[in-house]
């Protein structure tokens, strides 16, 4: 059964919708990416499961409660805990607090400083620093790390390569495979269609708003996968 | 050995003022709220001392340990309840709130304790000395109150650079949405700010009303004194607003030893001046709050 349930989602900004009728759905343990062109709506959709959006309770549900609509603090101490697009570091804190601020609610689980730290040495060496000292590549590694740190049940990972070297990219992608396979189930959003597709187990494409496509990456074929993004 | 003497006798001041710019600057740095009734509450502070003076036959400062967590309680509640309702709809609704609870205020303790002027009275330690020799005294009481800032500004930086919640105010200000998305309940977190804001102005006030005559109309003079000690420390920055006080004290007692009319005309001239050449403030590092 599924860990997380998204049933005909609509979101608006103002009088804009963003979605319309979006449904989408992860099992425990699943990696499921969210891919489309830039303004299709899957931050929409990511924000709306982390609680940041208005929306009808029923139209997210978590491990068999309707939690759509937040409030966002809540959701994270119920293991759904997001990883913002832009990687979103406070810059008065160091890399440790900033770490740190992801354990707020203390949830329980395999997550710590130390292990943290085991999956991204460079964080450790640069605990003491200003966490927006850090360059592009390592202020991701901090974002997903300050993630881990609050022991997700579902981690919401938006645009991880936003602005990142393909080698950098492909370096965090392993590390969110390792991640994954330890039975974390992710949601992972992103423009480049070609990392994502290799890591999910399901995948859906959105388009101006609606979902286009949606199935398994073996069973997609590129053609397909273009047709769905672009709408040719 | 005046001057040093006048010198000393502002540091002290400076140290009152210092704690009541601490809860203005805190509340901002975490809120970026200014809060107008900031002066008027920590008058009310001063009265509910009266009462529980009068009511329990206790000494001011044993009251504290009843005054204080009442305006917590009342800073938790105000901020929940009320304010709260007010986040993300600009800097406007805020501020008109907080004017009017400064006007409700005053107008409260007006019906409620008439015009006239209370003291708080702690059985003769406002006018016990303390030698420091070759001439040199100061009063017990004002080193108390300068000792007593010093340790709520340390007890305060210590919360928000060591604990957790310390962590959360300073995430929060930086970010809100993204502290949100961490797991902290903003609402709860300004709860918690505003009533450490009012439990520290609860002292502020208490010790004002130990050192001189207040009455339902002395708050806005406190927050205009709160303002300069905060401006001139620089925003947000905790132990600017010790040295912040620290000036405006030294100034107004320089300036009234000049000529006694002076003393109040000298603190605004500094704060006029450090307005114009460092309008950051003495101590605003790169970035606020802590």
């Amino acid at each position: 059964m599924s860990l997380l349930r998204v049933r005909s989602l609509s979101a608006f900004y103002g009088s804009f919708q963003a979605l319309f009728d979006v449904s989408l759905e992860a099992d425990e343990g699943e990696t499921v990416a969210v891919i489309g062109a830039n303004g299709a709506g899957k931050s929409t959709v990511l924000r709306a499961i982390a609680g940041a959006l208005p929306v009808t309770p029923a139209a997210v549900e978590f491990d068999g409660r309707r939690v759509g609509g937040g409030p966002a603090h809540e959701l994270v101490a119920r293991g759904i805990v997001m990883v913002p697009e832009g990687r979103r570091i406070f810059p008065s804190l160091s890399v440790e607090e900033n770490l740190r601020v992801g354990a707020y609610r203390g949830r329980p689980g395999p997550w710590s400083l130390a292990r943290v730290y085991d999956l991204f040495p460079v964080l450790a060496a640069r605990r003491g620093q200003p966490g927006t000292n850090l360059s592009g590549g390592e202020q991701q590694m901090l974002a997903i790390g300050r993630g881990l740190m609050a022991n997700p049940r579902v981690l919401l990972v938006d645009e991880i390569s936003l602005g990142l070297a393909p080698l950098v990219v492909r370096a965090l992608y392993q590390v969110l495979r390792a991640v994954t396979r330890e039975g974390t189930t992710a949601i992972l959003v992103d423009q480049d269609v070609s990392e994502i597709m290799q890591l999910a187990q399901r995948v859906y494409c959105l388009r101006k708003g609606a979902v286009s496509l949606e199935g398994r990456p073996a069973d997609l074929t590129r053609h397909r996968i273009a047709a769905a993004y672009f709408g040719v | 050995m005046a001057w040093v003497d006048t010198v000393l006798q502002g540091l002290m001041l400076g140290g009152l003022y210092a704690l009541f710019a601490t809860g203005l600057s805190l509340i901002f740095g975490v809120m970026r709220v200014v809060n107008l009734a900031h002066g008027d509450l920590s008058i009310l502070a001063a009265f509910v001392a009266v009462v529980v003076v009068e009511a329990l036959g206790l000494n001011p400062l044993l009251a504290l340990l009843l005054v204080v967590p009442l305006m917590a309680a009342l800073g938790f509640v105000l901020q929940v309840v009320i304010l709260n309702r007010l986040l993300g709809r600009g800097i406007l609704p805020p501020i008109l709130v907080t004017f009017g609870f400064s006007i409700i205020i005053q107008n409260a303790l007006l019906e409620t304790f008439s015009a006239d002027s209370r003291r708080l009275n702690p059985g003769g330690i406002e006018t016990a000395s303390l030698s420091l020799g070759s001439g040199l005294a100061v009063g017990w009481f004002p080193f108390i109150t300068l000792a007593a800032a010093v340790l709520i500004l340390v007890g305060l930086q210590l919360v928000i650079s060591r604990t957790s919640v310390g962590r959360a105010f300073r995430a929060t200000s930086d970010d809100h949405e993204t502290a949100e998305l961490m797991g902290i309940d903003n609402r709860r977190l300004y709860g918690l700010a505003m009533a450490l804001s009012l439990g520290i102005v609860a002292v502020a006030g208490v010790f004002l009303g130990i050192r001189t005559t207040f009455a339902f109309s002395s708050g806005p003079d406190r927050l205009l004194f709160a303002f300069e000690a905060v401006i001139i420390g620089g925003l947000g920055s905790l132990w600017g607003t010790l040295v912040g006080g620290a000036v405006l004290g030294i100034a107004q007692t320089v300036g009234a030893k000049l000529s006694p009319g002076w003393g109040i005309l000298t603190g605004h001239l500094v704060f006029l001046a450090v307005l114009l050449l460092r309008p950051q403030g003495l101590f605003t590092r790169g970035r606020r709050i802590s």
